[in-house]
C-alpha cells in the first residue's frame, strides 16, 4: 500500500512502488488523462508534474513520487481555465488530442519557470514532446499566447 | 483505401420523420424529440457486412439521426471516426449550418459500427466528399419542417417564417420560438420533397467556410477528459499484452510461462492461433498475458520464455532485397499507361536523362498504439476500439469468433476517439485479438499494443524502388517520360500470390505532365511481412520520385524549376487518361465529375510561388524547392525553404497552396496541411523500417524517430477559393513535401538526394 498525493488529494493505492507512475495513475487512480506513447521517456505523452517539475511518468517509479505533490492534466486547473488550456482552445491546437495532455503539462511547467519564453526557449522545452499529428507550430503560438494571458491575470 | 461504392452524391436520398419510431429509445434520444432519419447510403454497403437488422423491423433504415430534444438541444450523429482530422467538428457542422442551429447547442454522438450508416471506413480522405450533399439536405429538411411547425403555431404561411440561430422568427414582428418549442409539432409533419428544398448558398452560411470554428472536443481534450481506445475502463476489465511472432507467419514452438505466473497481478496466459496466409486482418498469433493491470501484463510478458519457429519469411533482408527490386525493374511486368512510343523517343532524343529513387518502409507510428476492448455476455459481443472502420472490425470479430453471419448485429462496435489513425486503425487485427481473448478467458479484455508492438508488428508502407527516365530534344523540350516502380504490393496482405502493385493510380500513372511519349510500368516482387496503406499510400514514393525528377530535368534544361513545372503541365485541360490506354481509378470517382484539371494544378503552383516569394533573393546558404501533386482529387503545391550550416540542413519555411474545392472548415484544412507537412518531414528526415532475418529492426522512437518541434518552422497554408465540389484533405498535403525539401537541398548545396530518409547522409 502506498500513499500518493495527486491533484491535491491523498490516495491510498495497493501497488508495487516499482511500478511506473503512469500505470499507477491510469490503472489505479483511474486518471487516464496522462497517456502512454513509448514507455521509454522518448515522447512526453505521459508528462505530469512532481513538485511542479515536468517528469515522464512512464519511467518514474511510484517510489520517486512518495511524499511529493503530483499534478496531472486533470488537476492542472479547477475549470480547465489554466492560461495554457485557454490558449490551446483559442488556437485550436489539438488534432487527435492524444499527445496534448503531455504537451500542456510541459508547456505549463515551462511558463511557470519562464514567464516570457522565446521561440528557442519553447523549442528546447518542448522538444521532448512528440506530436505525430503535427501540431508544433500551433503549440508554439499558443505558448506565446498563454504567456500573455498569464501576465494579464497577474 | 479501396472505394467499394459508386459515387453517392448523385444517388437518391431518403429522409424520414422517425420521431415516433420505437427504436429511438435505444439510440439515447429523449422521448418527445423531433427526429429525422437520413439514409446515407445504398442499402447494401459492402459485401462483408450484409445484414439487415434494422430493416427487418422497419421499412426504413435511418442512418443519421438529426434530433431536437424538447429543451432545444440538437443531436447529430457522426458516423465517421475522429482521428485528428476534425470530422466530428466538420460533418455535423454541415447539418447544423444548413438548419440554422446554434453550434453551441449541438451535441455530436459517435455512431456505433453498423451497416445502416453506409460505409464508415474513415480512410482515403473522403468523409466530406462522400457526405457533403446528403448532410446539407438533411439540415435543409429539418429547417423546412421547423419552418412549417412555426407557421402552424402562428397560423401563418411558411413564407412568413424565418429561421435564424436556433429560432423561428415571425417576419414583421418580434415574435420568436426556440427550436425546442417547435419540436412537438415538427414531430408530426411530413418530410418535404427534396425538390422543395432550398440549399443555402455560400453567402447564407453561418459556420461553413468560416474561420474560428472551435473544435468540438477541444475543451475535453485540454482537460484530459476524452476517451481513447487506451482509456476504456470498467469494473472487472482485465488487460492483455501479447508476445507476437517476430516474423510474420512464424509460430510458437514451445513456451514456458512459469516466471510470468509469479508476477503479482498476472491472471493467465493464452496462446493465440498461429497466422496462416493471407494475413488480412487476422491475429498474428503468439502468447497473451492477461493481468489485473497494465504493469503486470507488461512485466509478465517480459518473463515469458518462448521458442519460436520463424517460418517461411525468416531469410528476408531488406538491404539485400534492394538488388531484387533493381532486377525486377529491368523487366517490368505490367504496362499501366502508354502514350506515343517511349522507345522511339529515346532513339531520336538528343539527350536521355535517368535517375533511380528509393523510399524505405514506413510505419504509421500513431501516437496512440492500437488498443481494443471486448466483453462477451449472453451471445452479445461488445467492443470498444480506436478504429477507423467499425464495420470491418465487426466483421473481423464475427470471423474470429465463428459467429453466425445472421447474428452480426449482436456484435456492437463502439468507436472511441483515435489517437491518430493514418491507415493503421483501418486494419482491425487488434480488435480480433481482444474478442478472441475475451472469448477464451471468459473475461472482458483490453488488448494494448506497446510502442514496440506497434513498430514491429505493423502493416507497413512498402519500401519501393523507382527508375525514372526522360528524353530531351535539341530545344531542351521533354519528349518522353518513363516511370517504373516496384514495391511489395498491399494486395499481398490479402492475396499471397500478388506480386505487382495493384494500382499505379496513386501518383505514378496519373502524373499530369503533357509529354508526347509516356510509359508507366510496374515490376514484380515477393512480400515478407504485412503491407498496408499509410497516409497518402504510394503517393509518398511516387511523388518523391516524380517530383524530384521533374526538378532534376529543370536543372538539366537550365530552367527555373517552377517555370519548368508549368511548362511540363502545359495547356489548360482535363487530362484524358483513357487516351493512353490507362484505366484510371480517380479515387473511385467519375472523372467527369472530378477531372484531373491542369489549370487547377498550375494555379496552386502559381499561388504558392507568389506567397512564398519564389525567385526572391535569399541570404547565403538558403534556397527553396518546389513540388506539386494531385492526390485524393485535391491539388497541392509546396515550397520548402532550407538553410545549410556546417553541412546541416534546417527547414526554415514551409508554404503550401491547396485546392480542395469548396472549403467547409478552413481551420481544419489548415491543420491537416500542417500535420501533413510534419508527417512528411518525419518520413523525409528520419523514417525507415528495415527487416533482418524477417524481423523488423526498429522498436521505439530512438530508432524510429519522428520530427520534433525543433525540426519544424512556421507553416503557411494558402487555400484556393473555389466553388468546385469539395474533395479531401487528410492525405494530399503529404506527397509534395519530401520532393520539395530535397529540391531545396539541391538548390542550396548542389547535392541531389535520391534516397530517403535524409538522416543516413548525416545532414539532419
Ligand atoms: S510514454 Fe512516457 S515519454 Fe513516452
Ligand atoms: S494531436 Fe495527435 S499526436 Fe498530437
Amino acid at each position: 500500500m502506498v500513499e500518493l498525493k495527486i491533484n491535491g488529494q491523498t490516495q491510498k493505492l495497493d501497488l508495487d512502488p516499482e511500478m511506473p507512475l503512469l500505470w499507477a495513475l491510469r490503472d489505479f487512480a483511474k486518471l487516464t488523462g496522462s497517456k502512454y506513447g513509448c514507455g521509454k521517456g522518448l515522447c512526453g505523452a505521459c508528462t505530469v508534474h512532481i513538485d511542479g517539475q515536468p517528469i515522464r511518468s512512464c519511467v518514474t517509479p511510484v517510489s520517486a513520487a512518495l511524499g511529493k505533490t503530483i499534478t496531472t492534466i486533470e488537476g492542472l486547473s479547477e475549470n480547465g481555465d489554466h492560461p495554457v488550456q485557454q490558449a490551446w482552445i483559442e488556437h485550436n491546437v489539438p488534432q487527435c488530442g492524444y499527445c496534448q495532455s503531455g504537451q500542456i503539462m510541459s508547456a505549463s511547467a515551462l511558463l511557470a519557470n519562464n514567464p516570457a519564453p522565446s521561440d528557442e526557449d519553447i523549442d528546447t522545452a518542448m522538444a521532448g514532446n512528440l506530436c505525430r499529428c503535427g501540431t508544433y507550430p500551433r503549440i508554439r503560438k499558443a505558448i506565446h499566447h498563454a504567456a500573455k494571458l498569464a501576465k494579464e491575470v497577474k | 483505401m479501396k472505394d467499394t461504392q459508386s459515387p453517392e452524391l448523385i444517388q437518391p436520398l431518403e429522409i424520414e420523420n422517425v420521431s415516433r419510431r420505437r427504436f429511438l429509445s435505444n439510440a439515447g434520444i429523449a422521448s418527445g424529440s423531433f427526429v429525422l432519419g437520413v439514409q446515407l447510403s445504398p442499402a447494401i454497403a459492402s459485401v462483408e457486412n450484409q445484414t439487415d437488422e434494422v430493416k427487418t423491423s422497419d421499412n426504413f433504415s435511418p442512418d443519421v439521426f438529426v434530433s431536437i430534444e424538447p429543451d432545444g438541444q440538437v443531436k447529430i450523429i457522426c458516423h465517421r471516426s475522429e482521428m485528428g482530422q476534425g470530422v466530428r467538428s466538420t460533418l455535423p457542422l454541415l447539418v447544423a449550418d444548413e438548419m440554422d442551429a446554434d453550434w453551441s447547442r449541438v451535441t455530436v454522438e459517435q455512431a456505433i459500427g453498423d451497416q445502416k450508416y453506409g460505409s464508415q471506413n474513415t480512410d482515403g480522405s473522403r468523409s466530406v466528399r462522400k457526405n457533403y450533399l446528403k448532410l446539407k439536405q438533411a439540415g435543409a429538411i429539418a429547417k423546412t419542417m421547423l419552418t412549417q411547425a412555426a407557421a402552424i403555431a402562428w397560423k401563418v404561411k411558411p413564407t412568413s417564417v424565418e429561421i435564424k440561430q436556433h429560432k423561428a422568427l415571425l417576419k414583421g414582428s418580434n415574435q420568436a420560438l426556440d427550436f425546442g418549442q417547435l419540436v412537438k409539432v415538427a414531430a408530426t409533419l411530413q418530410v418535404p420533397a427534396r425538390d422543395q428544398l432550398q440549399l443555402k448558398n455560400e453567402n447564407e452560411q453561418v459556420y461553413i467556410g468560416k474561420e474560428d470554428i472551435k473544435l468540438l472536443d477541444g475543451e475535453l481534450i485540454t482537460q484530459g477528459q476524452t476517451t481513447f481506445g487506451f482509456d476504456v475502463d470498467f469494473e472487472g476489465l482485465k488487460v492483455a499484452v501479447i508476445a507476437r511472432p517476430p516474423v510474420v507467419f512464424g509460430k510458437v514452438k514451445s513456451f514456458d510461462a512459469s516466471e510470468t505466473m509469479k508476477v503479482p497481478g498476472v491472471i493467465k496466459v493464452v496462446e493465440l492461433p498461429a497466422l496462416t496466409p493471407p494475413a488480412a486482418f487476422k491475429m498474428l498469433g503468439g502468447i497473451a498475458v492477461i493481468a489485473e493491470h497494465t504493469y503486470a501484463a507488461i512485466k509478465g510478458r517480459e518473463k515469458l520464455k518462448i521458442e519460436w519457429e520463424h517460418g517461411t519469411n525468416q531469410n528476408h533482408q531488406t538491404q539485400a532485397h534492394e538488388q531484387v527490386f533493381r532486377e525486377a525493374l529491368k523487366k517490368p511486368s505490367t504496362v499501366v499507361r502508354k502514350r506515343g512510343d517511349y522507345s522511339s523517343a529515346e532513339k531520336s532524343a538528343s539527350k536521355t536523362f535517368e535517375a533511380d529513387y528509393y523510399v524505405p518502409g514506413l510505419a504509421h507510428a500513431t501516437m496512440e498504439p492500437p488498443a481494443a476492448t471486448a466483453r462477451i455476455k449472453d451471445e452479445k459481443v461488445e467492443v470498444w476500439a480506436c478504429t477507423q472502420t467499425p464495420q470491418s472490425a465487426q466483421a473481423n470479430v464475427m470471423r474470429t469468433l465463428n459467429f453466425p453471419q445472421e447474428k452480426i448485429g449482436n456484435i456492437e462496435v463502439n468507436v472511441t476517439l483515435l489517437g491518430g489513425g493514418f491507415g493503421r486503425k483501418s486494419k482491425p487485427d487488434y480488435v480480433a485479438e481482444a474478442a478472441y481473448l475475451a472469448d477464451e478467458s471468459k473475461m472482458p479484455i483490453k488488448v494494448l499494443w506497446t510502442r514496440e508492438d506497434e513498430l514491429q508488428h505493423g502493416y507497413y508502407h512498402s519500401p519501393s524502388y523507382q527508375k525514372l527516365a526522360a528524353t530531351f530534344d535539341q530545344n531542351k523540350k521533354v519528349t518522353g517520360w518513363h516511370h517504373s516502380m516496384v514495391n511489395h504490393p498491399i494486395g499481398s496482405t490479402f492475396n499471397p500470390a500478388a506480386k505487382t502493385a495493384g494500382s499505379a493510380d496513386l501518383g505514378q500513372g496519373d502524373m499530369m505532365f503533357d509529354i508526347p511519349n509516356i510509359l508507366v510500368d510496374l515490376g514484380d516482387t515477393e512480400t515478407f511481412y504485412r503491407i498496408g496503406w499509410v497516409r497518402s499510400v504510394t503517393n509518398i514514393n511516387n511523388a518523391f520520385a516524380a517530383g524530384s525528377f521533374a526538378d532534376e530535368l529543370a536543372h538539366e534544361a537550365g530552367k527555373d524549376p517552377k517555370d519548368f513545372l508549368l511548362e511540363l503541365i502545359g495547356k489548360d485541360q482535363a487530362v484524358d487518361f483513357s487516351k493512353d490506354d490507362y484505366k484510371y481509378g480517380n479515387y473511385g470517382e467519375d472523372i467527369n465529375q472530378y477531372p484531373a484539371s491542369t489549370a487547377r494544378l498550375k494555379n496552386v503552383i502559381n499561388l504558392v510561388a507568389e506567397k512564398s516569394g519564389w525567385g526572391k533573393k535569399l541570404p547565403e546558404g538558403r534556397a527553396m524547392g518546389i513540388a506539386a501533386h494531385r492526390s485524393f482529387l485535391s491539388y497541392v503545391a509546396t515550397v520548402v525553404e532550407v538553410s545549410v550550416n556546417k553541412g546541416r540542413i534546417k527547414i526554415e519555411a514551409i508554404h503550401s497552396a491547396v485546392d480542395v474545392g469548396k472549403v467547409l472548415n478552413p481551420d481544419r484544412v489548415r491543420s491537416q496541411m500542417e500535420g501533413a507537412a510534419i508527417f512528411a518531414a518525419s518520413l523525409a528526415l528520419y523514417g525507415e523500417i528495415t527487416a533482418e532475418n524477417g524481423q523488423i529492426q526498429q522498436s521505439n522512437f530512438h530508432d524510429y524517430p519522428l520530427a520534433r518541434m525543433t525540426d519544424i518552422p512556421e507553416i503557411q497554408t494558402h487555400i484556393v477559393k473555389s466553388s468546385e465540389l469539395p474533395t479531401g484533405i487528410g492525405e494530399p498535403g503529404v506527397p509534395p513535401f519530401a520532393p520539395a525539401l530535397c529540391n531545396a537541398i539541391f538548390a542550396a548545396t548542389g547535392k541531389r538526394y535520391r534516397r530517403l530518409p535524409l538522416k543516413q547522409f548525416g545532414i539532419v
